[in-house]
C-alpha cells in the first residue's frame, strides 16, 4: 500500500487531500494545495482540479439534485435528547420493575418470587449474551448453553474440592470458557448458515457427554453444590442479597452491551449480519470480529452459569443440552432480537409460561387442566410454532419498534 | 502511463462450460476502461475474478505491481480496489451516513474499539459526509437506507466505494435499472471521477459507454475480441459480428 | 481382546452406521436441496418406531409392521410438511430451527399421550432371533439383517438417484436448487418427493431400530445429533458423503466406546483409562467432526461447485 494511503499520524487526510496526493503527476496549481491548517473539502478540491473544464462542478445542476426528493424522513422518529430519552423509557421501566420485586416479595411474604425472578434474570442474562451474536451478529448458535454448564461446573467442581472463593470460581470459569470459546468459535465460524447451526449444536452435545461421563462429579445425576461461592461483603445465602447481585450484574452487562453495540466494533458486527459479502468488499477481515463477538457472548453466558450454580446449588449436564440452547434462542426471539432488553423480556415470558402451563391452577375443567399440566411441553411446542409462524418480531421488539431494527 | 491493473490469461471453467477463456485486460492509470459484450460474454465473472470473489483456474491479476490473483477479497479492498455491485449491496438497516462511515472505518482500522459510540466519531463522519456530497446524496444522510429509491442506492454504492479511497474502481453495471434522468446524472458523476480514479466500467448502456470511455474492451464468449478507443470499436468488424451475428449487416 | 470381539464390534459399528446412513441420506437432501433445517427428522424416526411397535403388537407380524409403518411415516411426514412447514421454506434458518424445535416437543408429547412415558418393547421377529455365521463366528441375525436391508436401501437409493429422471432432478437440485426452479420444474412436487423420501428412510430406520433400542419419547434426539454430525462431516447435500460419513461415525463411535478404555489402559495406566476413557470415547465423533471441518470446512464430499 502506498504511503499516501495511510492516514498520517494524528490526523487522517480528507478525501480531497488524498485525491490531491494521488494526482501528483497532474499539473495542479499552487493555489490548489491545501493551506496550512485547513483541509479542502472534496468539492473544492475537485473544482480546483477542473480548472481546465468549462463549468465548475458546483455551478452545474446535477441530474441527481433534480431528482432529490424534498422529504427527508429521519431514520428514527426524531434524533437528539428527547428521542433518546423516549427510547430509554421501556428499558427504565423494566429495571424499575426488577428493583421493586424484592420489596414486593418481602411485603407479601412470598420469597418464592425472589427465586423465580432471579432465575428469570439469570436466564435473561444468558439470553442477552447469546443475543450479541444471534440478534446483532446474525449467528444462530445452538450451542451456547454449554457455557452455562462451564460456569456452573466450575463452581461445582471447585466447591467439591473445597475451594469456595467466588473469585476463584469466576476466574476459572472465565478462563475455561474463554479457551473453549476461542477453539469452538474458530472451527464453527469457518462455516456459515445451516452448517454453523448444526456444528454449534454438535459441540454442545459433546460437552454434554463430557459432563455426563464425569462420574466423580455426579455424572448424569448432576452435582450438588454444598456451599455458595464466597464473595467478600456479600452473603449469597441471603436470597435478597443474591437477587441484588444478579440484578447488578444484569444491569452492568446491559449497559456495557449498549456501548458495545454502538461502538466501532458493534457496527462491524451488525454490518456483518446485514451483508457479510459487502463487509469483505469494504476491506473488513470479518472473521476476527465475529470470533471476538462469539467469545464475548460466551463469557457473558459463563457468568450466568456461575450465578445459576449459586441459585440452584446444583450443576447438571442438562445445563449444556442443546435443548436448553434452543430455549435461549427462543427467549431472544420471543422478546425481540433487535433490542438489548428483548432477551430479558423473552426469558420472563418463557419462564412464566413454563410455570403457568406446568404448575399453576388453571380455570378449566379438571380433565383438560390435567392434560395440559402433564403434557405442557407439547402445548409449549405448539406455542413456539405459533410464535414463529405469526409473531416474529417478538414482544419487546414490537413495543419499541420505531423504524430502526437495531437498537 | 503505467498499467495500474492488469489481468492476463484468465481462465474460469464451470465443469464443461468455459466462462472465461484466456482473457487479457489492462487498465491504464487514470483511464476509464469500459468492458462491453453480449449477454453471457462473461463480464460479471470477470469482475468477480478481479474483485476476488471467484478464483480463476488459470491466469494472473496484478494490481500496482503486486500479484493479487490469490488474495482474499478484503485484502484487495485494502490494497486499493473498490467496487460497486450490479445488484445493489448496501446495509439496508443502517442510515445512509452509517453505510459510508463503515466504508471509512474499514480503511482506518481501529475496529476493536468497544466503548465510544461510532455515530459520534467525527473522524468517521466527516470523510463520510464528503463522499456523500460527492455523489450528491448529502441531503439523505440520516435516512434509513431501505427507504431510498433505486437510483439513490446506486449513488450510495458509489459513495461507499469512494470512501474506501480506492485507486481502482470496479463498477459492475452501475446504471442497471435506472431511469433516463438517473442515468444522465450518473454519467455526469462518472465524468467527474474520470482521471481521479482508474475505473473498469462494465455496462450495457452504450450511450454512457461511448460518452465516458477512454478505451473499450469487447468480450465475447469469455475472451477479449477487441480493445481500443470508442471510435475504433465502433468500426470493428469482429465487434459487429459478436453483437449482430454472422451474415447480418 | 480377541478377533471375535473386534469383529463383532466392527459389525456393530457398521450396523449403527447403516442406520445413521438411512437417517442422513434423507436429511442431507432436505438440507442441501430444500435449504431447510429440519430438526424434527428425529421425530419421524421415533414415529416409525412407535407405529411399528403398535402394528407389531397388534398384528404380531414384523413383516406387516414394516410394510405398513414406513408408508404411514411417509404420510405423517407429508402431512406435517403441508400443514406446518410449507410456509417456512422461504423463511430464514432461525425460523426453521425454532419451528421444528417446537415440533419435536409436540411429537414427544403426542407419543407420550398415546403410549405413555415408559419404554415400549418390540421383540426381535422369531425368524431373525438366531445368529448367523460370519467369518467363522456367530453374529446376531437381526443386526445382520439391518446391515443387509440398509445396504439394499442404499443400493435402491443409488439406482433411483442415478438412473431415474426423478433422481436426475434431485441431483440437479442438489447442485443448484434455484436453477432447477428457473427451468420450470414443479418445485413443490420435487420438495414433496424429497421430504417424503427422507421421511420414509427415517421411518425405516426407526422400524428396524425398534427391537434393539428401546422405543420411548425423545428417542429421536440422540439419533438426530448423530445424524447432524454425519451430514456436516460428509458434506451437506451429498448422499455419498452421508454414506461414508455414516459408516465412519458409526465405526468410530462403536469401536471407540468398546476399545478406547482398554487402549488407554495399555498405553497409560488404569486410573487414566477409567477417568478419561469413557469421556473421550463419547466425544470422539465430535472431535472427528471438528478435525474434518478444520481441514475441509465444507465436509468430505462437498456438493456445491463454486
Amino acid at each position: 500500500m502506498s504511503a499516501s494511503a495511510r492516514p498520517s499520524v494524528g490526523r487522517a487526510p480528507s478525501l480531497g487531500e488524498d485525491v490531491a496526493q494521488r494526482q501528483e503527476g497532474r499539473s495542479v496549481s499552487a493555489s490548489a494545495r491545501p493551506s496550512v491548517g485547513r483541509a479542502p473539502s472534496l468539492g473544492e478540491d475537485v473544482a480546483q482540479r477542473q480548472e481546465g473544464r468549462s463549468v465548475s462542478a458546483s455551478a452545474r445542476p446535477s441530474g441527481f439534485a433534480k431528482l432529490a426528493p424534498s422529504l427527508d424522513t429521519p431514520a428514527t422518529a426524531g434524533s437528539g435528547r428527547r428521542a433518546a430519552l423516549r427510547r430509554a423509557l421501556p428499558a427504565a421501566a423494566v429495571f424499575l420493575a426488577l428493583c421493586l420485586v424484592p420489596a414486593v416479595a418481602y411485603w407479601i411474604g412470598q420469597p418464592f418470587w425472589l427465586g423465580l425472578v432471579a432465575r428469570i434474570m439469570i436466564l435473561g442474562l444468558a439470553a442477552a449474551g447469546l443475543n450479541l451474536v444471534l440478534g446483532y451478529g446474525g449467528m444462530v448458535s445452538l450451542g451456547h448453553a454449554m457455557y452455562l454448564g462451564i460456569g456452573a461446573y466450575s463452581v461445582g467442581i471447585l466447591s467439591a474440592h473445597g475451594v469456595e472463593a467466588g473469585a476463584a470460581h469466576l476466574a476459572v470459569a472465565l478462563a475455561i470458557g474463554g479457551a473453549v470459546a476461542v477453539a469452538v468459535g474458530f472451527v464453527c465460524l469457518k462455516t456459515s448458515g445451516m452448517a454453523f447451526i448444526m456444528i454449534t449444536l454438535a459441540f454442545a452435545q459433546m460437552f454434554y457427554f463430557l459432563a455426563v461421563s464425569l462420574k466423580q462429579y455426579g455424572g448424569d445425576d448432576g452435582l450438588t453444590i454444598a456451599m455458595h461461592s464466597r464473595i467478600p461483603g456479600l452473603d449469597l445465602e441471603n436470597p435478597y442479597q443474591f437477587y441484588l447481585l444478579v440484578l447488578g450484574v444484569l444491569a452492568v452487562v446491559c449497559g456495557l452491551s449498549h456501548r458495545l453495540v454502538h461502538s466501532r466494533f458493534g457496527m462491524v458486527l451488525r454490518g456483518s449480519r446485514q451483508n457479510p459479502r459487502r463487509m469483505l468488499a469494504l476491506g473488513f477481515p470479518t472473521f476476527r470480529y465475529r470470533l471476538a463477538a462469539y467469545v464475548l457472548s460466551a463469557q457473558i453466558v459463563v457468568v450466568a452459569g456461575f450465578l445459576l450454580a449459586n441459585l440452584a446449588r446444583f450443576a447438571s449436564p442438562s445445563y449444556m443440552s442443546w435443548t436448553l440452547s434452543g430455549d435461549l434462542v427462543l427467549m431472544c426471539v420471543l422478546g425481540g432480537m433487535g433490542t438489548l432488553l428483548g432477551p430479558i423480556v423473552g426469558a420472563a415470558a418463557f419462564v412464566l409460561l413454563e410455570e403457568f402451563l406446568s404448575g399453576m391452577p388453571l380455570d378449566l375443567p379438571p380433565a383438560v387442566a390435567d392434560l395440559v399440566r402433564t403434557h405442557w411441553l407439547g402445548f409449549f411446542g405448539a406455542f413456539v410454532v405459533a410464535v414463529v409462524l405469526f409473531a416474529r418480531r417478538g414482544l419487546y421488539g414490537a413495543l419499541t419498534a420505531g423504524g430502526k431494527a437495531d437498537d | 502511463m503505467t498499467d495500474i491493473l492488469y489481468a492476463s490469461g484468465l481462465v474460469k471453467r464451470y465443469g464443461a462450460l468455459v466462462v472465461t477463456d484466456g482473457l487479457d485486460l489492462t487498465l491504464r492509470s487514470g483511464e476509464l476502461h469500459a468492458v462491453i459484450g453480449p449477454n453471457g460474454a462473461g463480464k460479471t465473472t470477470l469482475i468477480h475474478q478481479l474483485a476476488g470473489e471467484i478464483a480463476p483456474d488459470a491466469g494472473a491479476i496484478v494490481l500496482k505491481g503486486r500479484d493479487i490473483t490469490r488474495a482474499p477479497v478484503h485484502r484487495r479492498a485494502l490494497a486499493g480496489l473498490g467496487r460497486s455491485y450490479q445488484i445493489t449491496s448496501v446495509f439496508r438497516e443502517f442510515s445512509v451516513l452509517e453505510n459510508v462511515m463503515l466504508a471509512v472505518q474499514a480503511r482506518q482500522g481501529h475496529s476493536f474499539r468497544f466503548w465510544r459510540p461510532a455515530g459520534r466519531d467525527a473522524g468517521l463522519a466527516k470523510p463520510a459526509r464528503e463522499a456523500l456530497e460527492r455523489v450528491r446524496l448529502g441531503h439523505a444522510a440520516q435516512r434509513r437506507t431501505g427507504t431510498l429509491a433505486h437510483g439513490e442506492m446506486r449513488q450510495l454504492e458509489i459513495a461507499m466505494a469512494l470512501a474506501m479511497r480506492p485507486e481502482v474502481l470496479l463498477l459492475d453495471e452501475p446504471m442497471a435499472g435506472m431511469s433516463r434522468q438517473e442515468s444522465a446524472g450518473l454519467v455526469e458523476l462518472l465524468a467527474e471521477l474520470k482521471g481521479l480514479y482508474s475505473i473498469v466500467l462494465v455496462e450495457h448502456d452504450m450511450d454512457a459507454v461511448f460518452a465516458l470511455a477512454d478505451r473499450i474492451t469487447v468480450l465475447s464468449y469469455g475472451r477479449a475480441i477487441a480493445c481500443g478507443t470508442p471510435a475504433a470499436i465502433r468500426c470493428d468488424e469482429a465487434v459487429r459480428t459478436a453483437y449482430l451475428g454472422e451474415g447480418n449487416d | 481382546m480377541n478377533a471375535q470381539l473386534i469383529a463383532t464390534q466392527v459389525l456393530n459399528g457398521l450396523q449403527l452406521g447403516i442406520l445413521l446412513f438411512l437417517m442422513s441420506a434423507g436429511l442431507t437432501l432436505v438440507f442441501g436441496i430444500m435449504n431447510f433445517v429440519n430438526l424434527a427428522h428425529g421425530s419421524l424416526y421415533m414415529i416409525g418406531a412407535y407405529l411399528a411397535a403398535a402394528m407389531f403388537n397388534g398384528f404380531d407380524s414384523f413383516a406387516l409392521a414394516l410394510a405398513l409403518a414406513v408408508p404411514a411415516t411417509i404420510l405423517v411426514g407429508l402431512a406435517v410438511d403441508r400443514i406446518v412447514l410449507a410456509g417456512l421454506y422461504t423463511r430464514d434458518h432461525l425460523d426453521q430451527v425454532l419451528a421444528t424445535f417446537g415440533l419435536i416437543l409436540i411429537f414427544n408429547e403426542l407419543v407420550r399421550f398415546a403410549w405413555g412415558s415408559a419404554p415400549v418393547y418390540i421383540n426381535v421377529p422369531p425368524a431373525l432371533a438366531g445368529t448367523v455365521e460370519l467369518f467363522g463366528f456367530p453374529y446376531p441375525a437381526y443386526r445382520f439383517a439391518i446391515i443387509a436391508v440398509g445396504l439394499a436401501a442404499g443400493l435402491l437409493l443409488y439406482l433411483v438417484i442415478n438412473r431415474t429422471r426423478a433422481g436426475m432432478l434431485i441431483r440437479a437440485g442438489a447442485a443448484d436448487a434455484e436453477m432447477v426452479g428457473a427451468l420450470g420444474v414443479n418445485i413443490r412436487l420435487l420438495n414433496a418427493l424429497i421430504f417424503g423420501l427422507g421421511a420414509g428412510l427415517a421411518g425405516l430406520a426407526g422400524v428396524m431400530a425398534g427391537p434393539i433400542l428401546s422405543v420411548q419419547p425423545g428417542m429421536g434426539e440422540p439419533v438426530l445429533v448423530l445424524t447432524l454430525v454425519v451430514i456436516v462431516t460428509g458434506g451437506i447435500g451429498s448422499i455419498r458423503g452421508a454414506f461414508y460419513g455414516a459408516l465412519i461415525v458409526g465405526l468410530i463411535d462403536t469401536l471407540g466406546r468398546a476399545f478406547l478404555p482398554a487402549v488407554l489402559d495399555a498405553l497409560a495406566n488404569k486410573a487414566l483409562a477409567q477417568a478419561a476413557g469413557p469421556a473421550i470415547a463419547s466425544m470422539l465423533i465430535y472431535l472427528l467432526m471438528a478435525l474434518v471441518l478444520a481441514l475441509r470446512p465444507h465436509g468430505l464430499f462437498p456438493v456445491r461447485v463454486a
